[in-house]
């Protein structure tokens, strides 16, 4: 069994106008940069985008919010993106925001045959209209759906032909998860290795999970909040 | 008057041995800075770590490891890390122990708003909502009144909500308060702030019963 494609270009072969996509990352941390460049040139529009975040002005899904690829994002968190909110407040873009933890358990749900499940987070809120509310231990709940996507393209450290992955640091955040929920699934990672190089005992995300596995050609890795202290 | 690290000092006395806490960006992230000795905490980052340690060494930066935030960190020795289905596991099956987050406004019914002015600020609520909804102990740390000299703790909230009936502890610049079924009960002030000052910077239900000490920080 073998996974392997080229490259970023060869990945993504199959996504059309208008399609659901899913993609990992929290902030710029952890986000397939090679994919997001490879759709930028391919030009496709009309994208509903589910990811925790959508990128900084000009990096991350900010390069698809420029070239007005989005038609739809849903995430937790925008804050960082004026073009973003540009297009929110102007209503090109339209934009569903989903707590971080229901969005996370989602993505976890559809990728595991769940459909919807109760959760205590967003009662009371603008997030709870329209939802079902039931009483559990005397707490109330509200009915959230799965989320699948059309394609899923995640970012790994390493991985191998079948498509077995590790991620690094908190660059793992949202990509296991929506490496279950989509359709295909696209793995990007820094290091494509032999099979039987990866521990079985140390992998995160298991092959089944993914169709088409790549290695990256260059991670800029950019750095949204450089804090450190000083050496005293 | 407290500024934002007498505010973190003071919560972090709250801080109890083996206790996993979440603190949430602004005030919150300093209390880090001020364990008492003698205990151990861990802080969580609800995207996807255990054992949060301080900021990296300049040019020690990793952009593989960076909290809730978005700034760099480093990882304790012990720390874990883990996916964010499962961070949220740890915060709504209520595995940690102390959630501080900052606030807009708060209600006397500890109602909390942080997410959203409405055609001004469209952020998103992040992790708050999860955090708000499903933890025990939860505590707020913010200035008393905001820019504009207008108090921040209300009778009911005007922004949108974040959580209903969830904050059990207030702790300003100017005071320490619970939040009780009758509203907002004082249980301690600033250096140098009067109960007279408290109440009027305080719009909900204040209640004040006896004397009110002073904190020490």
């Amino acid at each position: 069994m073998n996974k392997v494609v080229a490259n970023a270009q060869a990945a993504i072969q199959g996504i059309q106008d208008n399609m659901t996509l899913m993609l990992g990352g929290f902030g710029l941390c952890g986000i397939p940069e090679n994919c997001i460049a490879a759709l930028v040139e391919m030009g496709v529009t009309g994208l509903t985008c589910i990811s925790n975040n959508a990128g900084v002005d000009d990096f991350g899904l900010g390069l698809l919010l420029q070239q007005k690829q989005i038609k739809k994002m849903i995430s937790s968190y925008v804050g960082e993106n004026d073009e973003f909110e540009r297009q929110m407040l102007s209503g090109e873009l339209e934009v569903d925001l989903i707590p971080q933890g229901s969005l996370a358990e989602r993505c976890r749900a559809g990728g595991a045959g769940i459909p919807a499940f109760f959760t205590p987070a967003g009662f009371g809120t603008e997030v709870a209209e329209g939802k079902e509310v039931r009483m559990f231990n005397g707490k109330p709940h509200i009915l959230e759906h799965a989320l699948t996507a059309d394609f899923a393209i995640v970012k790994a450290w390493k991985g191998d032909h079948y498509g077995n992955l590790i991620y690094k640091g908190t660059a793992r955040n949202f990509n296991p998860l929506m490496a279950m929920a989509g359709k295909i699934t696209i793995a990007e990672v820094e290091e494509l290795v032999e099979p039987g190089e990866l521990d079985p005992n140390y992998i995160h995300t298991p092959g089944v999970f993914i169709q088409r596995i790549f290695q990256g050609s260059t991670y800029e890795k950019r750095i949204e909040q450089r804090t450190v202290r000083p050496r005293s | 008057m407290l500024d934002r690290n007498g505010i973190a000092k003071r919560i972090a006395q709250e801080l109890q041995d083996g206790w996993y806490v979440n603190l949430g960006i602004g005030i919150p992230t300093l209390i880090a800075n001020y364990i008492p000795t003698g205990i151990s905490v861990e802080f969580q980052s609800e995207n996807g770590i255990l054992g949060m340690g301080p900021f990296p060494f300049e040019g020690e930066e990793d952009a593989d490891l960076i909290n809730a935030g978005k700034q760099t960190i480093t990882a304790r020795s012990g720390a874990c890390i883990f996916d964010s289905a499962t961070s949220f596991a740890m915060i709504r099956g209520q595995h940690i122990n102390l959630t501080v987050l900052g606030a807009m406004e708060v209600s006397e019914k500890g109602d909390i708003a942080n997410w959203k002015i409405p055609g001004k600020m469209v952020k998103g609520m992040g992790g708050a909502m999860d955090l708000v909804a499903s933890a025990e102990n939860i505590i707020v740390a913010m200035t008393h009144t905001n820019r504009k000299g207008a108090s921040k703790l209300l009778s009911k909230c005007t922004l949108p909500l974040t959580g209903v009936a969830c904050v059990k502890k207030i702790v300003t610049n100017m005071a320490v308060l619970d939040v009780t079924e009758d509203g907002f009960k004082l249980i301690e002030r600033a250096p140098g702030v009067s109960v007279e000052d408290i109440k009027a910077a305080t719009a909900g239900n204040l209640i004040v019963e006896g004397e009110i000490p002073e904190m020490v920080i």
